[in-house]
């Protein structure tokens, strides 16, 4: 039994490869310290969106809502509001709250800074900062989502003063909690005290409790996130967002904070760019033990090289990991047939054929949905697939085994854990694709070679 | 030192919410509206239509709205089809924000129109979402359209989600299936028949428990929500009996077909022994066929045989461990602090998230002196009764499985994304085996939450 092949039809999306704009700002308030997200809007949003990110991270994930009735959607939701957060306060005891709107909340063109403005004169004693972000999901996706958040976290929180020149911003994008922990990393030993943001590491990935925690500890504080503005640098992953999108451009316009905008560390040229701008904000050289993982990486291609030759892939899910993973494919020889995302930043295309290595023969749709996806990989069938789990039912259809990577990953465990970036994470990815590989040609063959 | 879980509050518009079973009778305050800034566990009024009908598995199911709505509830139910899989796609207008400027009306019907060209099915559900009824769109109309240029039934579904709760979206869901209700051919249709309504074929359940219909004697004409297929449901009036598993969802279909056709209805449940021996039973005594009473019999007779003896082992290792339930409607509660009892266990924290007045009295007869009865309940609040009750296992969904994991407690999941059936006899066995398999891990013994509770219980606080 395996679900229908779909057809695409021009009007309808068949089998979404995105979901909504608040869910990434959902995301991304997860990562700020104390911090309760909460959905202006109806009920079912926040739950759904509960309910998906909790099936990829396995945490608790608390995410409130004004609850809209259809009063509120008749007279506006500025009474609904006023209670949430009174609710969430005295529920949670937050150190911030992160505001998102949903759909209906953006439709009926709810004044959201007159709500708060409403909301603190009628609560003068309590200081609560409440950070939001307009997030309608008919004009983007998760993605989007998650990139405003982040934004609307350095516009409305972040504060200028004297340099504090080991400080560095990183704004990652929806990488893995692994992935945060090991930038974390990296750039410790250019000895830079990052702040990144967000910081999900612990909140989504924590260990076993003593006792409930309402809001989970971890998460990057909001002093942290006020002194963005006193950053030496700015660094933040992104291929595809407009300079207006995201909170790097908007720290070096307003507090002259540098920013550096590098794709997505994933692979050896990536990863060295990445650790070129450490190394020149820090004005360190790239230390021993990093050359070392390199270099076992470099081994490890070689190791696996031939097992890689000739192969193809189609590679979808959020635009930045899609043109993150080309790039990474085209390292190691694998060629992208396909790349897709349900994204529709505008500049997908144009970041993916600007990757030199990338041979004409590529596909390349934005805007995609599981059935075009599926379409265009039938007749010429890709020796891999490289993406999320909603993937999977193409992938059962058409026989073609599946890596997976991005989110959601709700069909196995340790989604948290997967790493994907710098040495090690490319390190980590590498060996999974070329391991599903030989173990696609070993379960093949009729003679079971214990040797492959 | 203070009880484990109290510095979790509970908000001042939820206390009356709370029940705990003691010598005051029960007045719990439910069937409301969730508190603003809550964090219920309840979807919307569109998730109450969405999984009600999701299993009808040869009609084109589209969400007219934006993409969310569609994407986190594309493939959601573990509901089977024997045959066409048309619910397992997911399909959504999309909207932009230029449909949301100038109206969807258009792209909905496009849409439809391609999807039925498309995929031929035998009807298409159009579900409204929040934004739908905002920005004026006239579905009713579009479906009408549509209805007479395809000559399938192009049903709306009113399930703008703040319109109400999940309950208004059964209700929803009710009235479009019963607009096909009476439009099929009931020819071949026996006297003693019957519809299965609220039994959703997860893991198969709907056909096992037709299997036992059958075997009585009784033809099943329908499983509407389980396998469920449009022609079917045209000609369910034909049935003589409707069987109702699953207080909220199907009632308010059992209700209007006993009112337009006269069919009478009996609720059951196919959680537990008891349950299921009297969801049998109480089809045969409606019948007051000897035939069928005396397969009935033999039916219970030869699936207890191997059973019960199967049972024992788990109970012996389950007997005296506590647990707390959350379900969606409270009817399943009641078979679950059954089934439990059954393993020797004790119920005390009991909830749901749609459950009325009438269900919770009956929740707290069932339960012992000191249970918690909920409505409605948050993270924060159920984090907090497991801990004040110190349960060893909770059952309820994905969305409360973490609650239970974070502090090291078992957790059995008992909601409609599951993958093994729990109904009927074969599904209490493969129940006891869930409950005992997370119970009895050896994984405990390492969480910092085992280990506090137990020093606090060695000092003799509890
Ligand atoms: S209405 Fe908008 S915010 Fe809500 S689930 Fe749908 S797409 Fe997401
Ligand atoms: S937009 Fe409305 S219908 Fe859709 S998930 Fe949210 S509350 Fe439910």
């Amino acid at each position: 039994m395996s679900a229908p092949k779909p057809t695409p039809v021009f009007s309808a999306t068949t089998n979404a490869c995105k979901a909504c704009t608040p869910l990434g700002a959902c995301l991304a308030f997860r990562g700020v310290e104390g911090c309760v997200p909460f959905l202006h809007g109806s009920q079912g949003c926040s739950t759904y969106i509960r309910r998906y990110m909790i099936g990829h991270y396995r945490e608790p994930i608390d995410i409130a809502s004004s609850n809209f009735s259809e009063s509120s959607a008749i007279f506006g939701g500025g009474e609904n509001f006023c209670t949430g957060i009174e609710n969430v306060i005295a529920q949670y005891d937050p150190s911030v709250i992160g505001v998102a709107t949903t759909c209906l909340a953006e439709t009926i063109g709810d004044d959201m800074n007159l709500m708060m403005h409403e909301y603190r004169a009628a609560h003068p004693d309590t200081s609560v900062p409440i950070v939001h972000v307009s997030t309608p999901s008919y004009t983007g996706t998760h993605a989007e989502g998650f990139h405003a958040a982040v934004r609307a976290l350095a516009d409305q929180l972040a504060e200028g003063g004297p340099r504090e020149p080991r400080c560095v911003n990183l704004m990652p994008g929806m990488v893995s909690p692994a992935d945060i922990r090991h930038l974390r990393e990296l750039c410790e030993v250019f000895d830079i005290q990052p702040t990144i943001l967000p910081d999900y590491s612990d909140t989504l990935d924590g260990g076993s409790w003593r006792e409930y925690h309402r809001i989970p500890e971890g998460g990057t504080s909001l002093a942290a996130i006020r002194a963005m503005g006193r950053a030496a640098g700015s660094i933040e992953f992104t291929s595809v967002c407009d300079e207006s999108a995201t909170a790097a451009p908007l720290l070096s316009e307003r507090f002259d904070v540098t920013a550096h905008r590098l794709d997505l560390p994933i692979g050896i040229d990536a990863t060295d760019q990445f650790c070129q701008t450490l190394s020149q904000i820090s004005g360190r050289a790239t230390p021993k033990r990093l050359a070392a993982e390199r270099a076992r990486l470099i081994d490890a291609y070689i190791d696996g090289h031939k097992y890689l030759s000739g192969t193809t892939a189609a590679l979808y899910g959020e635009e930045d990991l899609v043109v993150g993973l080309t790039r990474f494919c085209c390292e190691i020889g694998i060629t992208p047939v396909l790349c897709a995302s349900g994204g529709n930043s505008g500049n997908f295309e144009t970041s993916i054929r600007h990757i030199s290595e990338l041979t004409g023969n590529t596909q390349v749709i934005a805007n995609a949905d599981f059935a075009e996806i599926e379409a265009a990989i039938t007749d010429n069938k890709p020796d891999l697939m490289i993406g999320y789990t909603r993937g999977y039912a193409v992938s059962r259809r058409l026989d073609i085994p599946l890596v997976r990577v991005g989110f959601p990953v709700s069909d196995r465990i340790g989604a948290a854990r997967l790493l994907h970036v710098g040495y090690r994470g490319t390190q980590q990815l590498f060996d999974r694709i070329v391991n599903t590989l030989i173990e696609a040609k070993q379960d093949a063959s009729p003679v079971g070679y214990m040797t492959m | 030192m203070t009880m484990p879980g109290h510095n979790l509050p509970i908000l001042d518009a939820r206390k009356p919410h709370v029940h705990t079973k003691g010598d005051q009778p029960i007045n719990i305050a439910c069937e409301k509206h969730s508190v603003a800034g809550s964090v219920s566990q309840r979807a919307c009024v569109f998730c109450g239509s969405r999984v009600v009908l999701y299993p009808i598995a040869d009609a084109v199911h589209l969400v007219h709205g934006p993409i969310g709505c569609a994407a986190y509830t594309w493939d959601i139910r573990g509901s089977l089809s024997s045959g066409p899989e048309l619910h397992r796609l997911s399909f959504s207008t999309d909207l932009r924000e230029k449909d949301v400027i100038y109206g969807g009306e258009k792209k909905l019907e496009q849409a439809l129109d391609e999807l039925i060209a498309q995929y031929s099915p035998k009807a298409a559900f159009v579900y409204s979402t929040c934004i739908v009824g905002l920005i004026g769109d006239d579905v009713e109309a579009v479906c009408r359209k549509l209805t007479e240029a395809k000559g399938i039934p192009v049903i709306p579904v009113h399930s703008e989600g703040f319109k109400g709760t999940k309950k208004d979206g059964y209700h929803a869901a009710c009235a479009a299936m019963f607009s096909l209700v009476g439009t099929g051919d009931t020819a071949g249709i026996k006297p003693h028949s019957i519809n299965i309504l609220g039994e959703f074929n997860l893991a198969g359940e709907a056909w096992m428990i037709r299997r036992y219909y059958e075997r009585m004697g009784v033809q099943v004409v329908s499983t509407i929500t389980g396998d469920g297929r449009i022609d079917d449901i045209r000609r369910s009036h034909g049935a003589t009996l409707n069987v109702v598993q699953c207080s909220g969802s199907m009632m308010p279909l059992a209700k209007m077909m006993q009112e337009q056709y006269g069919i009478p209805f009996i609720r059951v449940s196919y959680f537990g022994v008891e349950d299921v021996a009297n969801a049998l039973y109480d089809v045969a005594s409606h019948f007051k066929d000897q035939a069928i009473t005396h397969n009935a019999q033999q039916i219970v007779r030869a699936e207890l045989e191997g059973l019960l003896p199967a049972l024992t082992r788990f109970r012996n290792d389950l007997t005296g461990k506590r647990a707390a339930i959350y379900t969606g409607g409270a009817f399943k509660a009641f078979s679950l602090v059954r089934a439990l009892r059954k393993l020797g266990m004790q119920t005390v924290v009991a909830g749901s998230q749609t459950g009325g007045r009438e269900d919770y009295e009956q929740l707290r007869n069932l339960c012992d002196d000191g249970a918690i009865i909920v409505d409605d309940t948050n993270p924060v609040e159920l984090a907090r009764f497991v801990q004040e009750r110190q349960v060893d296992l909770l059952i309820g969904g994905v969305k409360e499985r973490p609650i239970a994991y974070k502090l090291g407690i078992a957790f059995c999941d008992h909601n409609h994304e599951r993958k093994i059936a729990l109904a009927g006899f074969e599904g209490m066995l493969n129940f006891a085996k869930e409950v005992h398999g997370s119970v009895t891990s050896p994984v405990w013994r390492f969480a910092p939450y085992r280990h506090a509770t137990e020093a606090s219980n060695q000092r003799g606080i509890a």
